[in-house]
């Protein structure tokens, strides 16, 4: 019980901002409508991205062959992530430009 | 009760990194908020990215772990540099059609990342662990459960998603099996228990064989998982998957105390859930109800007997009924989408559309294999976005429309999710194309629909059926009636 409620005082900022952050991100999508569920949930993809920044901290502190193959491998596919995710986004959008606001 | 210090290493480079971190956030909150309306989506794109840029930058420049730069800089450039161009070349060259299978795919990636990410920190902490003044007997702290989250999230995200791309892509079929469920069952529970067990051991610096068989058993998890889904549901387990990877990036974020990594995944990870949910929901059906599969069950149903004709129309009367008509609707489904027909599709209603005729599109939230699938396709043939008429508004000018086409769309009009509660899809709403006066359904043959049931629509005495590929007989179509 004390190692728990350790954990959570050493943590408390982290816990704080997952907790907000689940939040917000209910909030901040809860009106969309249908037509642009999937660029969102492809923008989302994109935003997930963000995985990259741990890939890029492992790469850069690896001393050893091994992490440095898998740190290398790591960051070409948060790239991929990053990088494919906003462009196909942007083109999914592209196709939108000329339209109004539906209703 | 030990106090807890937190020593603060001030220097000017770490607050600009915690501030352009800070930045990052905000922007990925509000590229999101923009993203959910029709006006401001493309910008919010641009700003959620301009956020990882800025992210992704003062982290190669400050980063610093126990005052040691980020190392190894030509490496990490260059494989930016790779992923950077593959990426763009991917995402520009890939047919509006394959956008799912797209999407799928980089969201595997970022999985992919992730699991590694924690398959390189597992051997370090074995490592620090044992080299602690006294050597630990477990690794039951915070985060060796980060890491074997991280890996198990993203592992199953990672195979998950590889398999709905296959899916989606034509390359593998469903594999449907009682059994497959208590496998998966099973799995996922043999995970959730490895992740205690593995906590208990002692850390052993010279060997990592438990996290390798552990990122195998994620990884089969992941295909078990998929696997008896049926390719219609894709969409809604590729958003799944999605909000998976958000909580495997988060993960990282907890290892590293990194905030971008934690706002940006737990953002990525809720908002998922909730547009997996909003999904399910467009369909009428329960997220449990997609994952387990209720799909594809043999339809014991009501409407299976009696003796049942289809009338076809010739092209000749199909063009004259729709050059003499006052309103049509065209509802569109993936078939459009697969005989790649949506500029034909345009010109056939530009074409009416100059003999006087009203012609708009009915466009339901789950036709094709992405929610908002044929918007997007039908954008791409410049069909002016005020043609395409949502379900529920379509549906109330049905009954004063002359001609319905159904263009390769089948269980989105299937009459049997209103009137058949024996249908697996009864409750779903659809467009109520029998509500018009005339229907025609242009369809490759009688075969059924994703969802594997028959169509009554097509046997309704209304309903005429022109049997061909869509894109051919949409040319022969518009042939016919220029020479009206």
């Amino acid at each position: 019980m004390e190692d728990v409620l350790k954990f959570f005082m050493e943590n408390k900022d982290l816990i704080f901002i997952i907790i907000l952050s689940v939040f917000l991100g209910i909030e901040v999508i809860s009106h969309v409508p249908a037509v642009l569920h999937t660029p969102l949930m492809s923008g989302a993809n994109a935003i997930h991205g963000v995985v990259i920044i741990g890939a890029i901290i492992v790469m850069g502190h690896a001393k050893d062959t091994l992490p440095m193959v898998l740190g290398f491998i790591a960051v070409i596919l948060g790239t991929l992530n990053v990088v494919g995710g906003f462009v196909v986004t942007d083109r999914m959008l592209e196709m939108f430009k000329k339209k109004k606001p539906n209703k | 009760m030990d106090t807890i210090q937190k020593v603060i290493q001030f220097s000017s480079e770490i607050s600009i990194l915690e501030i352009s971190y800070i930045v990052a956030s905000v922007l990925f909150i509000l590229g999101l908020k923009k993203l959910s309306h029709p006006d401001t989506a493309r910008s919010g794109n641009l700003w959620a990215a301009a956020g990882m840029i800025a992210a992704i930058l003062f982290t190669i420049l400050f980063h610093k772990i126990d005052g040691e730069n980020i190392g190894n800089i030509p490496w990490i450039l260059s494989a930016l540099a790779i992923g950077t161009v593959v990426g763009w070349y991917a995402a520009r060259k890939v047919k509006m059609t394959a956008m799912p299978q797209m999407v799928s795919l980089f969201n595997g990636m970022g999985g992919a990342c992730a699991a590694l990410i924690s398959l390189m920190e597992f051997p370090k902490m074995q490592i620090k662990l044992a080299a602690l003044p006294i050597p630990a007997t477990n690794m039951l702290n915070g985060e060796a459960i980060a890491i074997l989250l991280g890996l198990m999230i993203g592992g199953v995200s990672f195979a998950g998603s590889m398999i709905a791309f296959a899916k989606l892509d034509g390359r593998i079929g469903d594999i449907k099996h009682p059994i497959l469920r208590i496998i998966n069952l099973s799995f996922l529970a043999l995970l959730l228990i490895s992740i205690g067990f593995i906590m208990t051991l002692a850390p052993n610096p010279d060997s990592n064989l438990v996290i390798y068989l552990f990122a195998a058993a994620a990884l089969i998890y992941g295909v078990t998982f998929v696997m008896p889904i049926g390719g219609a549901d894709m969409p809604v387990v590729i958003s799944l998957l999605n909000s998976f990877t958000g909580v495997a990036a988060a993960m990282g974020g907890f290892l590293y105390s990194n905030q971008a990594m934690l706002t940006g995944g737990i953002l990525v990870g809720s908002s998922g859930t909730i547009l997996t949910i909003l999904m399910c929901k467009a369909m009428n059906r329960s997220l449990i109800n997609v994952i387990i599969g209720a799909f594809g069950g043999k339809a014991a149903s009501a409407a299976s007997s009696g003796e049942k004709s289809v009338k076809e129309i010739t092209l000749s009367d199909a063009s004259i009924l729709l050059s003499y008509s006052q309103k049509v609707f065209i509802v569109p489904g993936y078939g459009l989408a697969v005989a790649q027909a949506q500029h034909l599709c345009h010109e056939l209603d530009t074409l009416l559309a100059s003999k006087g005729v009203e012609v708009k599109y009915a466009i339901h939230p789950v036709a094709g294999r992405m929610p908002g699938h044929m918007n997007v396709l039908l954008a791409e043939a410049d069909v002016p976005y005020e043609k395409l008429v949502e379900m529920d508004d379509a549906n109330q000018e049905m009954q004063n429309t002359d001609v319905v086409i159904v263009i390769g769309a089948n269980d989105v009009v299937n009459p049997a999710a209103e009137d058949d509660p024996g249908s697996p899809i009864y409750g779903m709403p659809i467009i109520k194309a029998s509500e018009a006066k005339n229907v025609i359904v242009m369809k490759r043959s009688m075969a059924t629909g994703y969802a594997a049931i028959e169509n009554n629509l097509f046997y309704h005495p209304k309903n005429r059926m022109l049997f061909g590929d869509a894109k051919a007989t949409l040319q022969k179509l518009i042939a016919e009636i220029k020479a009206l």
